[in-house]
């Protein structure tokens, strides 16, 4: 697997789980290097399941937003499965202010994403 | 709203380039910390300013290096108020389509202005759709 900047990548059994390296995903240069390193587990890595672990996000803006919906429908195309978890409240306001807690699939924590899959 | 009371205002031209307005946002928030804004108010005006930011800066300026952004900040103990002007041709807010109907929910753009006015008490636009002037007014007032 390439390397990442913007992620911390692990495999636990055949899900591949994903934390975020920045605690505010903002800056817009690093937002699409995040978009592409998030395409490449799909795309150049082959990775059907995969958990996004949100613990360390503290704030995301509607570019990132973008991103994981771009990488839902990569997941979705290639027949693989995209789950959240560990979001905070005030990011998942966000989610459910845009619905888009009705888009992705979203678990309490770690646990409950991965028994999910 | 009335405009009296700010007990602090700044303004800016910043380029058209990416993370500009960065370290003056920093000092909006700060700003906000020392009057004692709840955290869920200041998470807020933060999404909301970033968002103005990044519509100005690319669907605005269009990341055109000649042109940039003026900002105007104010605070006051009770209120904030946040005007973003771009050199762009505009836009017609009423034209953006609603992000939650399920035909455009998978649709990656588009959320900025909806975000803007779910965690802002107000937000208009000029008539030529290049300017955006927000008010927010916390939501717990100081002891």
């Amino acid at each position: 697997m390439k390397e990442k900047q913007r992620l911390s990548v692990s495999e636990v059994g055949d899900v591949t789980v994903v934390r975020f390296v920045d605690q505010k995903i903002l800056d817009e240069a690093k937002i699409q290097q995040l978009g592409q390193e998030l395409f490449e587990l799909v795309e150049t890595d082959g990775c059907g399941k995969i958990l996004l672990n949100f613990t360390s996000v503290e704030f995301l803006s509607s570019a990132a937003l973008g991103k994981l919906i771009t990488l839902d429908k990569k997941v979705k195309s290639q027949g693989g499965a995209l789950k959240l978890s560990n979001i905070r409240p005030e990011i998942y306001e966000v989610f459910a202010i845009t619905k888009l807690n009705k888009l992705f699939d979203i678990k309490e924590d770690e646990v409950d994403a991965l028994a999910a899959f | 709203m009335s405009n009296d009371g700010w007990t602090w205002l700044t303004e800016k031209q910043i380029p058209s380039c990416l993370g500009a307005g960065s370290e003056i946002v920093q000092e909006l928030l700060e700003r906000l910390e020392l009057h004692d804004w709840v955290p869920h108010d200041i998470f807020g005006v933060h999404l909301a300013v970033e968002e103005a930011l990044a519509n100005a800066i690319h669907h605005g300026n269009r990341l055109d290096a000649s042109k940039f952004v003026r900002v105007v900040f104010k605070v006051s103990t009770q209120r904030v108020r946040i005007e973003v002007h771009d050199e762009g041709q505009g836009f017609c807010p009423a034209n953006v389509p609603d992000p939650t109907d399920n035909e455009h929910l998978d649709v990656p753009s588009g959320r900025g202005v909806m975000l803007m006015r779910s965690y802002m008490s107000l937000v208009e636009y000029n008539e030529a759709g290049n300017c955006v002037i927000m008010e927010k007014e916390r939501v717990i007032l100081p002891e």
